[in-house]
Parts: structure tokens; C-alpha cells; sequence
């Protein structure tokens, strides 16, 4: 119970995940495929987010009063850091979201090129088509 | 087929779930991974590099060298769509080649885009203070870039940013990053060592260096990220022949 | 300035800035990107082999990105290991560098100044593998690789796109599962840098979120390596790239692979942890000796000689694997001697067989009538790779397949013995068929008309590179008791 509870996000980013990953093994279309890839990456992604999250915390972006002149000022600020949630993950995630735009932009590319090879992105039909 | 592939999602499925009971409650704060890197980043940053944006921080100073290779991804994204699309002659089905024009539509996005433009360079230049940095801020520009080419049509916007100056800007702004990198290398720092450009930077002590040196690298990352941003809508719009696309 | 302080991060920001020069340069002038692509790669090569020496002399390397004490930066570890590995990569990239220039002129004269971008971002992204001390920045350099050899690979022609989508979709699943192994390790450790969670682990042993980051790593790499079961992607993705591609991403891919999982199961899980997981009848060795028979088995029904060496590929990773989970310092130490000869070897025998694809047009068996006529100097370069390949003394692939046997009996492993003996066997099998075709089985015609057969070689910039290979197949040979002693041992000695 406590798994379900307590620990409602991580079964949920599973849950996700695994659709996307049912869509790029059992779909043939391969834009479906290419979603499915999407939503793969989106649930780690949604994984990573949900550790960093602290209750009662808010964004990791100090509040600071200082005085320009005065720079040192903040060596000597007392930052209590339950106050802010954990910025790791949101960097790390940071790049994974990059990584997906950039694999994301070249299966496109790759499937306008097996459409003008074989006039159709159905991966049964191609497969025929490759068999020949 | 199918079956084989319900069966593989379950067994990955129960295979991760099995992992997840080890793991702390949501929201945690004392779980290892909210308090031990997590705690030292959050209570010296502001001192280490004098940026109130803990992210901004760790994105482009303590973690400079992901971010680096992360601007690479992006290039090599632009670069490796132009290569696979540049070389086709035949062309994909029918797509229009003359632009159909309203000027309804041109007329707001006229006003839109330097709203858009300027609100891109504030999430650049405010990315230190505020949620924002060199991702965020060039993929607006992009953005503003793309509306432009759907507004007034791909040869249009091709027109003020042509293809070739794509590829060039959006190497410059990775080499911005890395040049920026190296030069603290030749002025005796580490490899993107910011605080090694203090001597040469008027008024600026060890730690500004830092944080000014986070501009540059934002800077640099903005301009490859809206180069690329266009170049792949312009590659995948028209399938690499340039004419009008959608 | 202190160049030899500096010496490890320059080995990747040198080619990283002349990937960039190499863009803006060829939109000026087509022309340089060539010279200018061989002068970084050899650059490169004179900087690995630096960092080698420095670290032979002076120990480990650790080296601080922009200055931040582990593990809040990143940092760079270059040991033995790591240093070896650089070092084979920058000899494979120069040779395929040299031997790029016709094929690529030849096939896309517009767009050469953005493949040799992309070629030398893909270097950048293995030596950057093998530097990084980093968990996720290891994951960034796994997609650099990656989205620049989808790139390539898939230029090769009308059947490449489909296989390179296919090895699109599967690599990214292996990224993505290396990235969530990644990711339950930090919510554990708390911490993303490889020496401090190999701190943390002993104290988490017992953990089943501990176990199941080592099984999603594992297989997300193996899915990478193209280690059975995972191997479909591999034969057809290679097959249809053209030559050069095929010749530099298949003899360094899976081998970087297999480097960067003996680096997270020695260096991060550790031995003691990985070794105590699996136990009796589960057991990894198992796996490697059917990869080792399903590549054989395939490879010797293949009439296509580059579709065959790709299944070969497929049996080397299973003795790589193999070798690795045999728990003894031998076996290891054939695992990483095999890195390296296997990369060699590889490069030498696709080298050679792009020249003859370049001359000949066709890579299939009974095609090669009569080759050793024609092309004596890179056939004979083609036998060297092949000798390797069959494991005859004195080319490197003799004493890692030796290492590799001690190991297995050392272990008590008799099947992954008998397996390593069957792959030599059929093998040898393999490269009789070609060798028989190629010295005795002459063209109809020739036969006829008594015609003497030209000669007929590929041109020097391709012949250079492949007679340099197979050089290097023997010299590695001869020099096995320097590398072991100075570098392997004291990687393995560590460890066992």
C-alpha cells in the first residue's frame, strides 16, 4: 500500500514508460513508433523531475537582498537549503529534453527519406517490399 | 508479435516496479538524492559563482561540460538532418510550391514576432536571476524565426536567414562556448575555469568572472539553438528542397 | 599555459574546435575540409599517445573541468585503461580519415565539409566515453555518438534509412535505459560521479533499486554493444552504410561499448558487487557463448562478405562479454587486449574490403575471382586481418584469444573454451572460402582467353591506411608482453 501511496510517482513514470515502449515494438506505423519514442523519454524525464521535489520547498532561485556595492555580502548570506527544491535533476533533464528534440528531428528525417524509397511507413509493408 | 511484445512490457514493467519499493517517499527532503550534492549546490552557489539561479548555476558552471556537449547535440541535430536531406533530388509527393498569403495572418504575426524577439533576448540575458538561459531564450528566437517563415513563406524568411549562414552561426555559437572554455585553458585556468578570465575583465573579481562568463556561454548556446531550430523546421517543411513547404 | 597539466581535456577540445573550423572553413572552400579533417585526427593521435605516456609515467589522471572539486563538477579520469582505449580510437579515426577521401568525394562532392564534421564529432563523442569520470555525462556523450553515426550511417542509400531507423529506435531505448540506471543510482547515492558512487555502493548492497540500476546499465549497453539477444540491429544497419562509414563505426562502436561496461561494472559496481549477483545458474557467460555461436552460426551462411564480418562483429562482443564475466584477472585481461586487437583487426579488414568494393563494386564472394591478381597488396592486407581474425600467431588476435581460453579454463567455464574454439574454427572456414576465390578461382574469361590480369590497386590514400592496419594487427602482436605489463596489469592488478 505504501508503494501506491507514498510512492504514487514513481509507478505512474512506469506506467508511461511502458506504454511508449508497447508503442515502438508492437505498432507498425512508424511515426507511432516515433511517439512512442516521445513518450518513453518523457516518462524518464517525468522520473528525474520527480525526484527533485521536496514538500514545502520552492524553485531553486535564491531570494537575496544585496546591495551592489557590497557583492561579498552574499559570501555571507545563511541559505537553509529545505527552503528550495533539488535543481540537479532539472539540469540533468535539461539535456535529455535537447537529446529528445535531436533524436526526434532525425527519425523524421529518416522517415521522409523510407517514404520516398518505399511510398509508405507501415513496417509490415516495408518489410514485403525489402523481402522481394 | 503483439504477444511477444505485451510479454517484454511486462517483464520490463515488474522488473523496474520490483526497484521502486526501495526507493524514498515523494518528496523526501532528507533522501540522498535531495541532500547530499543537492544541499552543497544550493547553500554555495550564490557564493561560489554570485548567480541567485541555482540551475543557471549548475547548467553552465558546475556542470559547464554536459552543457557544452549538450550544444553539441543540438548542432549535430541541424547539421545531420542537413546532410541526410540536403542530397535528395526526387521529391515527396506534392506539397504546394506557391505560398498562399493572408494578410490577416501576416499582419499579427508582424506584431507579434518583435514582441517575441525582444521577450527571447530578456530570457537570455535574465537567465541568472530569473527561470530562463541560452535553451529557453533560443528556442523563442527560433520560434519567432519559423512564424515568420509560415506567415510570409519559407523563401521569405530563407531570405533574411539563408541556409548557409545556418550552418555558420550555429557553429559560431558553439564555438563561443568552447572558445570561451579554452581561452581560460590559455590564461592558466582549467578548461571552462571562468574565474580565470578575472584579471583580464575590468572591475570584476573571481567569482563575477564566473557568473560573467555564464552570459557568454548562454549567448553562445542562444544563437545555435535558434539557428538549428530554423534550419530543421526549413529542412523537414520542404524535404530539403528549400522551395515552400506545408 | 601548462600543455601537460592540460594534455587530457586537450585531446577533446582539439578535434571539438576543428570540427567547427571544418564546417565554417567548407563553406568557403570544399577543398580543405580534407587536409584539415586528416591534420586534426593526426593532432589527436599525437595527443592520446601524450596522455598514454604521461599516464605509464606518472600514474592516474584526474583531471577537474572548469576547476570544481569532485564530485560537484565534473572530472575526467584517465587511467590505463582509459588511456589505451583513447589511443586506439585516434589510430582507428586517422586511418579511416585517410582512406575517406576518395569514396566521399566520389559519392556526395557537395556535402563533404559537413560528413567530416560529423566524423569528427563522432570521434569526439567515443574519446570523450572513454575520458569522462561522470555517470550523466556519460549518457551525453552515449547520444553524441550516437545522433552522428544515425547520420552516417543512414547516407548509405535507398535500404540504409530503414535499418538505421530500426537501430534508431533500439539505440535510443539502450540510451534511455542507461539514463534511468543513471537516475535510480542517483536517488540512492545521491551523487552522479563514477569514483564516489563506487564509494557509496557497498554500503547499499542489499538494495533492490541498487540491483535493478546495475540490470537496466547492463542492458541498456548491451543493447548499445549489440550483444545477444539485442544484436538484430547491428548486421543490417553495417551492411548497407557505405564503406567508410562501415569501416569506422564498426570496429569502434561496440568496442567503446564494451569499454564503457567493464568502466561501470569494475569501476562503479565493482567487482565484488557485480560477481555476487550472479550466482549458480544465472550466469552472463552463458549468454556470451550462444552470441559467440548465433554470430558464428550466422556469418557462415552469409554469401556477402561485409554482411559476414558483421556477424563476426556479433561473435567478438559475445567473447568480449564472455571474457569479462569470467571473474578472473585473465580473462579480463583478454577482454581488454581483445579492445584493442579486435578494434584493429576490424578497422584492417574493412579498410580492405572498401577498396575492393571501391574497385570492384561489389563485396560478394564469388565476386572476388581472381583478387589477388588484381589487388595483391590489399588482398594481402585483407589475409592479415583475416589471420587475426582465426587467431594465427603472430597477430594480436592469436594472444587474445589465448587470454581469453586461459581465463575460461582458469574459471571452469568449458562452454565459453569449446565456444572460442568453434568461432576459430569456423573462422578459419570463412576466410579459406574467400582466400580459395581469391588466389585460384580466376574469371571465366580470363581462363579463356589466357588474358593476363591487370593490376589494378586502390588509390594510395586508401592503400596507405589499410597496409598501416594490417601492420598494426602484427606489431600489436609482437608487443603483447609491453602492453599487458605496462598497461593491463595495472588496471587488472587493481581489481583481482
Amino acid at each position: 500500500m505504501n508503494l501506491i501511496i507514498a510512492k504514487f510517482n514513481y509507478v505512474l513514470y512506469i506506467v508511461l514508460m511502458m506504454m511508449g515502449l508497447w508503442a515502438m515494438i508492437a505498432k507498425s506505423n512508424l511515426i507511432k513508433k516515433v511517439v512512442g519514442l516521445g513518450i518513453f523519454q518523457t516518462a524518464i524525464i517525468l522520473f528525474y523531475i520527480s525526484i527533485s521535489v521536496k514538500k514545502g520547498a520552492n524553485i531553486p532561485i535564491i531570494h537575496h537582498h544585496v546591495d551592489p556595492n557590497h557583492a561579498a555580502d552574499a559570501a555571507h548570506m545563511v541559505i537553509d537549503a529545505a527552503k528550495y527544491a533539488n535543481p540537479l535533476p532539472h539540469v540533468l533533464m535539461l539535456t535529455a529534453i535537447v537529446v529528445g528534440v535531436a533524436t526526434l528531428g532525425l527519425a523524421l528525417t529518416i522517415i521522409q527519406h523510407i517514404y520516398q524509397e518505399h511510398h509508405t511507413i507501415e513496417e509490415d509493408e516495408i518489410l514485403e517490399q525489402l523481402n522481394q | 508479435m503483439k504477444k511477444l511484445a505485451a510479454v517484454m512490457v511486462m517483464i520490463t514493467g515488474l522488473c523496474l516496479i520490483a526497484g521502486v519499493g526501495d526507493f524514498p517517499n515523494w518528496g523526501d527532503p532528507n533522501s540522498p538524492a535531495n541532500s547530499y550534492l543537492s544541499t552543497y549546490y544550493l547553500t554555495n552557489a550564490i557564493s561560489d559563482t554570485a548567480v541567485p539561479n541555482i540551475v543557471t548555476a549548475i547548467l553552465a558552471d558546475y556542470r559547464g561540460y554536459d552543457t557544452m556537449f549538450e550544444t553539441v547535440v543540438v548542432f549535430v541535430a541541424g547539421l545531420g538532418i542537413l546532410f541526410l536531406l540536403r542530397g535528395t533530388k526526387k521529391k515527396l509527393g506534392d506539397h504546394p510550391t506557391a505560398f498562399p498569403s493572408s494578410s490577416i495572418v501576416r499582419t499579427a504575426c508582424r506584431i507579434m514576432i518583435p514582441m517575441m524577439q525582444l521577450f527571447a533576448l530578456y530570457v537570455v540575458a535574465h537567465g541568472h536571476h530569473s527561470p530562463g538561459g541560452g535553451f529557453q531564450g533560443g528556442v523563442i528566437l527560433g520560434a519567432s524565426v519559423i512564424l515568420l517563415a509560415i506567415s510570409e513563406g519559407l523563401s521569405d524568411g530563407l531570405k533574411r536567414i539563408t541556409l548557409k549562414n545556418t550552418i555558420k552561426w550555429s557553429a559560431i555559437g558553439v564555438l563561443i562556448y568552447s572558445g570561451i572554455g579554452t581561452f581560460s585553458m590559455l590564461l592558466g585556468g582549467n578548461f571552462l575555469d571562468y574565474s580565470a578570465w578575472a584579471p583580464i575583465l575590468p572591475a570584476t573579481d573571481a567569482v563575477m568572472a564566473r557568473s560573467h562568463g555564464m552570459l557568454g556561454v548562454e549567448i553562445g548556446v542562444a544563437l545555435t539553438v535558434m539557428t538549428v531550430m530554423f534550419s530543421i523546421y526549413a529542412d523537414l517543411a520542404s524535404h530539403g528542397q528549400m522551395d515552400e513547404g506545408l | 599555459m601548462n600543455i601537460a597539466a592540460q594534455l587530457p581535456v586537450i585531446v577533446l577540445v582539439l578535434p571539438l574546435l576543428s570540427a567547427f573550423a571544418v564546417t565554417l572553413v567548407s563553406l568557403f572552400n570544399k577543398k580543405l575540409a580534407w587536409p584539415l579533417t586528416v591534420l586534426t585526427m593526426t593532432a589527436t593521435f599525437l595527443a592520446t599517445t601524450g596522455t598514454l605516456c604521461s599516464v605509464i609515467h606518472n600514474g592516474a589522471i584526474r583531471y577537474r573541468v572548469a576547476n570544481w572539486a569532485p564530485p560537484f563538477g565534473i572530472e575526467l579520469v584517465i587511467d590505463h585503461l582509459s588511456a589505451l582505449v583513447a589511443v586506439v580510437i585516434s589510430i582507428v579515426a586517422l586511418l579511416v580519415a585517410i582512406f575517406a577521401k576518395e569514396t566521399i568525394q566520389k559519392d556526395i562532392p557537395n556535402r563533404v565539409g559537413q560528413f567530416y564534421t560529423l566524423f569528427i564529432l563522432c570521434t569526439v563523442g567515443l574519446l570523450g566515453e572513454t575520458l569522462t569520470g561522470d555517470a550523466f555525462n556519460l549518457y551525453v556523450l552515449i547520444e553524441i555518438t550516437s545522433l552522428t553515426s544515425y547520420a552516417l550511417l543512414a547516407f548509405g542509400g535507398s535500404r540504409a534509412y530503414f535499418s538505421t531507423f530500426n537501430y534508431l529506435i533500439l539505440g535510443t531505448i539502450g540510451a534511455c535505459l542507461y539514463l534511468l540506471g543513471v537516475g535510480y543510482l542517483y536517488i540512492k547515492t545521491g551523487s552522479l560521479n563514477m569514483i564516489d558512487i563506487a564509494t557509496l555502493i557497498p554500503a547499499l548492497s542489499g538494495s533492490s533499486a541498487i540491483f535493478t540500476a546495475f540490470i537496466l546499465i547492463l542492458v541498456g549497453l548491451w543493447i548499445k554493444m549489440a550483444f545477444f539477444p539485442f544484436h538484430g540491429w547491428l548486421p543490417n544497419a553495417y551492411t548497407h552504410a557505405t564503406s567508410t562509414v562501415s569501416a569506422f563505426a564498426a570496429p569502434l562502436m561496440t568496442k567503446v561499448t564494451v569499454y564503457m561496461s567493464i568502466r561501470l561494472m569494475y569501476f562503479v559496481f565493482g567487482p565484488d558487487y557485480a560477481f555476487s549477483q550472479f550466482t549458480g545458474p544465472v550466469n552472463i557467460v552463458w549468454l556470451a557463448v550462444i552470441a559467440i555461436l548465433v554470430g558464428s552460426y550466422y556469418a557462415l551462411v552469409q554469401t556477402d562478405i561485409k554482411r559476414m564480418l558483421t556477424y563476426i562483429i556479433i561473435a567478438e562482443v559475445g567473447y568480449m562479454v564472455g571474457g569479462m564475466w569470467l571473474g578472473n584477472a585473465i580473462g579480463l585481461t583478454g577482454t581488454i587486449y581483445h579492445i584493442a586487437a579486435d578494434a584493429i583487426m576490424t578497422a584492417c579488414l574493412f579498410l580492405a574490403l572498401g577498396s575492393i568494393a571501391y574497385k570492384l563494386g561489389s563485396t560478394k564472394i564469388s565476386d572476388m575471382a581472381g583478387i589477388f591478381k588484381k589487388m595483391p597488396v590489399t588482398f594481402c592486407a585483407f589475409l592479415v586481418g583475416a589471420a587475426g581474425m582465426i587467431g594465427i600467431p603472430p597477430t594480436a588476435g592469436f594472444f587474445s584469444k589465448w587470454f581469453l581460453i586461459s581465463g575460461g579454463i582458469q574459471a571452469g567455464q568449458w562452454a565459453f573454451v569449446v565456444a572460442l574454439l568453434v568461432s576459430s574454427l569456423v573462422n578459419a572456414i570463412l576466410f579459406f572460402r574467400i582466400i580459395e576465390v581469391g588466389f585460384f578461382g580466376a574469371d571465366d574469361e580470363d581462363e579463356h582467353d589466357a588474358v593476363v590480369v591487370q593490376r589494378n590497386e586502390a588509390p594510395l590514400s586508401m592503400l596507405l591506411p589499410t597496409v598501416t592496419a594490417a601492420a598494426l594487427v602484427i606489431l600489436l602482436g609482437l608487443s603483447t608482453s609491453k602492453v599487458t605489463s605496462l598497461l593491463i596489469e595495472n588496471i587488472v592488478g587493481s581489481l583481482f
